[in-house]
């Protein structure tokens, strides 16, 4: 069982829990000025690390927010956020 | 190669089966090899083997940094059918089922392919549409399909729960008869013993950790046993795809998640078929040796763990204790889980890439297995004219750029989807 630090509910079992996937992929602003390419990396194109993870949770059967969580895709260990850079 | 027959097993009961050779050799790694394929599981071994019978290459590595079939192969419940929609998928798998149903002859080694016949109930009749159009698709491709009544069914599955009181009641079902189940190991074994008769290099304990390019073009491969030069190479590394081709700059249209499945403890034999369901997500089967097999859905979120957690096994459980309410008493024995690729629009990637000599099979969500042998055999004639057979064009690795996807389930682009 996965706990899942929701940031206004703290920890809670995974499955009070939707996964939204990969949290560094960014909508591309302007739809009309992004390039084919562009849209395939977006809609597409995963990192899909093996190792520290930026996603996004849904606490669905909670407070119903959205949030980012940094987590290892090896060991499952939740990290802190703030490392995002490092 | 010594051929098994009824006779070598006779001959060797005589001298108390103390005679019999390892099926294959545990090779060492050659400086430099025509292909690499990395990844021992069943399509990596398929795709040696057809590499070194149907196009004369023999100086072949398959490089597995664990045991070969420890992967995948070792993990799934072992689902063998053809029951495709779009004809890019349809022609392929049943390419793949036709090879199956040679596979024992033509590797000389029992696989166990048992075709008991494939269900897929019915809950709605929403359902029914898809299914029946399906269906009806596949008797138009040439492939075996039947829609079947509650009536039948009951015939062909005795102990299922028809009662209309359960969550997805059953109004019916599709069968495809071909389809079945294999012994998986056997088809790593199988695989590699044959592989290995015509010259290819098996060498487990080897994990590539680098891929080695001179320019745009791929030379070798780094591995935990030393940099290996290829002419080309070819991975199936199945979960681990993404890994492997970012280590020569590729980003994939693909995730990885777990996929759990469970056994009970065996009991005598109550139903001679693959049952499953879609809405309540989960699939029955009973194996040789009376267990009931179990798998489901996703655990739902990235994961290279091979670890699945329990609220997931609970929520297949239930679904086939509805389907099969005497399961509620057995005990389980093992539960497990693989790393699966799952692909963009679910199906899979058998193709080119930008970096030349480098080649990509993956993607194959849930439903592998069933492709192994068709698998190795497109694979290597990719590898072998370096342009993908016209059964695996639509795998192409740029679908997804030009908009050809090959999505299956229309569930637009999740990797959900099977
Ligand atoms: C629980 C479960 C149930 C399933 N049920 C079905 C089913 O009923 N029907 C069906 O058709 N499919 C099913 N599948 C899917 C099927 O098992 C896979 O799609 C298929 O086995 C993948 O191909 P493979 O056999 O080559 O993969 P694997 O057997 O996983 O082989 C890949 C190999 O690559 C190796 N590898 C990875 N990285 C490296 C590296 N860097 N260097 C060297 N080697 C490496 C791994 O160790 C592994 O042995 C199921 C899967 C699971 C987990
Ligand atoms: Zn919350």
């Amino acid at each position: 069982m996965l706990l899942i630090p929701c940031p206004h509910c703290g920890e809670r079992p995974e499955n009070e829990f939707s996964y939204g996937g990969d949290g560094t992929v960014e909508r591309p602003t302007d739809p009309a000025a992004v390039s084919d390419a562009d849209w395939h990396a977006y809609v597409y194109r995963r990192a899909n690390p093996k190792g520290p993870h930026v996603e996004y949770w849904y606490h669905q059967f909670g407070c119903r927010s959205w949030f980012k969580v940094r987590r290892d895709t090896h060991t499952h260990e939740i990290l802190p956020l703030e490392d995002e850079t490092s | 190669m010594h051929r098994y027959s009824a006779f070598s097993l006779l001959r060797h009961a005589l001298t108390g089966h103390r005679g019999w050779a390892p099926a294959w050799r545990d090779a060492e790694p050659k400086p430099h090899y025509d292909v690499v394929i990395v990844g021992g599981g069943g399509h990596g071994l398929a795709t040696a083997y057809y590499l070194a019978k149907l196009h004369g290459i023999k100086n072949v590595a398959v490089l597995e940094k664990g045991w070969i079939g420890g992967g995948n192969t070792g993990r799934n419940t072992t689902i063998v059918r053809s029951n495709y929609l779009l004809p890019g998928n349809a022609h392929f798998y049943e390419h793949s089922l036709k090879l199956w149903e040679g596979l024992s002859q033509d590797l000389n080694f029992n696989v166990m392919f048992s075709q008991r016949g494939v269900i897929n109930l019915i809950h709605s009749d929403r359902e029914r549409d898809v299914l029946a159009g399906r269906y009806n698709a596949m008797r138009l491709n040439g492939i075996d399909a039947e829609v079947i009544d509650t009536k039948t069914l009951a015939k062909l599955v005795p102990s299922i729960n028809l009662s209309p009181d359960i969550r997805f009641p059953i109004q019916g079902a599709v069968l495809q008869p071909r389809g079945g189940v294999a012994r998986h190991d056997a088809v790593a074994w199988g695989y590699a013993r044959a592989a290995d008769a015509l010259g290819v290099d098996i060498i487990q304990g080897c994990e590539v950790t680098g891929i080695v390019q001179d320019g745009s073009k791929v030379t070798g491969v780094e591995t935990t046993r030393g940099t290996i030069g290829a002419g080309s190479v070819g991975l199936a590394v199945a979960g681990h795809t993404s890994h492997v081709a970012a280590m020569a700059g590729l980003t994939l249209p693909i995730e990885t998640h777990l996929l759990q499945a469970t056994v009970t403890e065996p009991v005598k034999p109550f139903f001679d078929t693959v049952v499953s369901s879609a809405p309540a997500h989960v699939y029955v089967s009973q194996t040789d040796k009376g267990e009931v097999l179990i798998g489901g859905h996703i655990d739902g979120y990235n994961s290279y763990s091979q670890r699945g957690t329990l609220p997931r096994i609970e929520d297949i459980l239930a679904s086939a204790v509805e389907l099969f309410p005497r399961l509620s008493r057995l005990r389980l024995m093992r539960q497990w889980a693989g790393v699966m690729d799952m692909s963009m629009d679910g199906s899979p990637i058998i193709s080119k890439t930008p970096v030349e000599n480098f080649f990509i099979n993956g993607g194959w969500c849930y439903g592998g297995f069933k492709a192994t042998p068709g698998s190795g055999w497109v694979f290597a004639h990719t590898i072998a004219h370096n342009r993908p057979h016209p059964l695996n064009e639509a795998f192409h690795l740029d679908r997804f750029e030009t908009g050809h996807v090959l999505d299956e389930r229309g569930a637009g682009p999740k990797p959900q989807a099977h």
